[in-house]
């Protein structure tokens, strides 16, 4: 017996009818869209295509990990930015870890006093905008330090002045470099079965890690060039740029307020009971804190740790208020001022940091999917 | 266990007020030493701070020569604090700016009375009336008010604008879209879940280039977009997309049992939505979406970087302004101390309400 005659009031009709309401909207959104882009570019000349990739560049960037010279292409641009950009992600996520476990060492712990600077840095951090303490870092803070001859240094072989920050560079043969490789290799693995507990190979790998370094370090013979005062100014050396010192230092702050947050809400979800039998069944407390705590609290904590690694790779693009050369400013800074290409250059860009979320978050699912299946 | 360092919880502290004391800050002997060095490095380092900040810092004067070196110039701050607060919104017009700010703050008051009393009314009122009234009164061109280009719009006042217009915004494409995700039609959910994860995945700074280099060659030509607009849009689309998360976190945790009561007393989708499911899940994830919020807030702060002079661009332009040279710390200061109000005020009514959530839970 049918009652409904009215294709409305049929749930599936609906469905059907709205759905195909939004593919018809977003369609004709989108063919408007694209319209006024035509009409756009043929009017105003705007050129289109990505042939621009191939051009010269043209201009300098001062700082870069990989060789350039203003000959290069735009597309190496790309890929300057980009190494620009990792590395200071890699930079700050290190020192945001450092700083954010601190914090968080400093809010569980039992002196009031540390308790309380644990807060306050926490509160004061997360209630300034990021961009804040970036612009605050390079033009207070960094350019308050003194001028070169009278750097600030740790055993006159790190300098900080006004102009960045000094430090000794290592130069690693080849063949070193090899066991090195190896070395954090086998060591990232060990490590990586300790996570996943599979602890039965780790010992092999931590030894075979032990060898390597050792080898690499007889073979390595690593020098350093240290940097020396010549004149008004420093040369040798590996020169951090100030504004690589300032972005890194900004992003460290600013991040660890949050890892802090991160850490110290897993350490706090282990519940009170599980250490307080630990204490009655006899452990120390360094045992308690490597069984007990640690490993419970490591799944908690990595998943919210790794969005945080995450948006602070993002907050990189900040740099481009300071002049950082990472891939927003060389690419969608200069590069878009000189030759144009908006919509070109803007989807190149997003779609690199697209990928970069996008395989964090597959990498987080995966990851999870593990953790909750080996829990017994 | 008392003394230890990251071994779970911290203690439990006694209310007696000495062993208290004695608990916080002497109960071993590491503990005592780390106190003692800690009192000595506060001892160290708060006097010259507190000497800079206040004792030797000059209040008073005209201009730069009224400064010494040894101390903040909050001179400075004083002569700029209407840059600072209303950008360069003409003189004469700034009540506008105030009665605006006055009208959004009366929308806001019955969201102080706590969760359990907000209506439908009230939020249609906060981010549809209000934000139109605000708008209008700011821009002029109505009623006999002189139009404002926004333009110039700045200071303070372009961050709480931009906040505003972008949260109103946000919020009812975050509510489509966090709907969307959780709906059983397959080409609305993959829509709205490309959507989210799309905007999640790109910072800030790109959607706002995106947006302020691309919108003029997406619009018809001839359409002026002014860059405050841009700058709107592209906080919208954005945090649109962690609102959308956080709501659907709160639909998620609304029980079956309420969405099937719903449905047996024969409310059709959008009755249910808005009478049943939303205002229990707004309720639970009210202290996320003021999370977002702030986020919100200190995302203006990014305008800055597409050439707008929000509160953080004046202290920029003031930190370079020739007259008043090598203020730098003073302005950026003064700026932070705007933004950690605004938002610390936020966070705090955000935390009680979580209270009151886990309470009522």
């Amino acid at each position: 017996m049918r009652l409904a005659r009215n294709p409305l009031s049929d749930a599936r009709a609906r469905g059907w009818l709205l759905q195909a309401l939004l593919i018809a909207a977003l369609l004709s959104g989108f063919a408007l869209l694209v319209d006024n882009t035509v009409q756009n570019i043929t009017t105003r000349h705007i050129p289109v295509g990505f042939g621009f990739l191939g051009q010269t560049a043209g201009f300098d960037i001062e700082q870069s990990l990989i060789e350039w010279n203003s000959a290069d292409s735009v597309a190496r641009v790309i890929l300057v930015g980009l190494t620009n950009t990792i590395v200071a992600a890699v930079a700050g996520i290190v020192c945001a870890s450092l700083l954010g476990l601190l914090v968080a060492l400093m809010r569980l712990s039992p002196n009031l006093l540390f308790r309380g600077t644990g807060a306050t840095f926490v509160g004061l951090v997360r209630n300034v905008p990021l961009l804040l303490l970036v612009f605050f870092m390079y033009s207070a803070v960094l350019r308050s330090l003194p001028p070169p001859r009278a750097s600030w240094n740790i055993a006159r072989t790190a300098f900080l002045n006004v102009r960045g920050l000094y430090l000794p560079k290592p130069i690693i043969p080849h063949a070193g470099l090899l066991w090195l490789g190896l070395a954090v290799a086998t060591a990232a693995c060990g490590s990586w079965l300790a996570v996943t507990r599979r602890r039965t190979l780790r010992p092999v790998f931590f030894a075979a890690a032990a060898l390597a370094l050792v080898a690499a370090a007889t073979r390595l013979q690593i020098s350093f060039d240290y940097p020396r005062l010549a004149g008004f100014n420093f040369i040798g050396g590996l020169h951090l740029f100030p504004e690589f010192v300032a972005l890194v230092a900004a992003l460290s702050i600013g991040e660890a307020a949050y890892i802090a947050e991160v850490i110290r809400a897993g350490v706090l979800s282990v519940g009170r009971g599980q250490t307080e039998a630990a204490h009655a069944l006899g452990m120390g407390r360094l045992q308690i804190i490597r069984n007990i705590v640690f490993p419970q609290a490591l799944p908690v904590i990595i998943p919210p740790l790794t969005s945080e690694y995450l948006s602070l790779t993002k907050a990189t693009s900040l740099g481009v208020a300071i002049a950082f050369p990472d891939l927003v400013q060389v690419f969608s800074g200069i590069v878009l001022s000189r030759v144009g290409h908006e919509i070109e250059v803007m989807l190149i860009t997003m779609s690199i940091y697209l990928a970069l979320s996008l395989l964090t978050s597959a990498f987080m699912n995966w990851y999870n999917g593990r953790v909750s299946l080996v829990e017994s | 266990m008392s003394g230890s360092i990251l071994a779970g919880h911290p203690p439990r502290l006694p209310r007696n007020g000495r062993r208290f004391l004695w608990e916080c800050f002497a109960s071993t002997p590491t503990n005592l030493v780390v106190s003692a060095a800690y009192v000595l490095l506060a001892a160290l380092t708060l006097p010259p701070v507190i000497n800079w900040l206040f004792v030797q810092a000059t209040f008073s004067g005209s201009d730069r020569s009224a400064c010494n070196s040894t101390g903040a110039c909050w001179t400075f701050t004083k002569l700029y604090f209407g840059q600072f607060i209303y950008g360069r919104y003409p003189a004469g017009q700034r009540w506008r700016v105030d009665v605006a700010l006055l009208i959004v703050a009366i929308c806001l008051v019955p969201f102080m009375r706590g969760a359990r009393r907000i209506t439908w009314k009230h939020v249609l009122l906060l981010v549809g009336v209000a934000p139109v009234c605000a708008g209008v009164l700011m821009a002029g061109g109505v009623l006999g008010l002189p139009v404002v280009s926004s333009d110039q719009w700045g200071g303070i006042t372009l961050n709480l604008v931009l906040w505003f217009g972008a949260a109103a915004g946000s919020f009812l494409l975050g509510l489509l879209l966090a709907l969307g995700r959780r709906s059983p039609l397959p080409v609305v959910r993959v829509v709205a879940t490309a959507y989210i994860e799309f905007f999640r995945g790109v910072p800030l700074v790109t959607v706002l280039f995106a947006a302020s280099v691309m919108l003029p060659i997406l619009l018809p030509a001839g359409t002026d977009s002014p860059k405050v607009l841009r700058a709107l849009v592209a906080l919208l689309l954005f945090h649109a997309a962690y609102m959308a998360e956080v709501l659907r976190g709160g639909l998620q945790g609304i029980s079956r049992g309420q969405y099937e009561a719903a449905n047996s007393l024969g409310f059709a989708y959008w009755r249910s939505m808005a009478l049943i499911i939303l205002p229990q899940a707004l309720r639970m994830v009210l202290p996320g979406i003021i999370n977002v919020l702030i986020g919100l807030f200190q995302g203006t702060s990014l305008v800055t970087i597409i050439g707008l002079v929000d509160a953080l661009g004046v202290a920029k332009e003031a930190s370079s302004d020739p007259n008043w040279l090598g203020l730098s710390w003073e302005s950026y200061i003064f700026v932070g101390i705007m933004f950690f109000v605004v938002c610390a005020v936020m966070s705090n009514y955000g935390h009680r309400l979580e209270r009151r959530v886990r309470g009522a839970a």
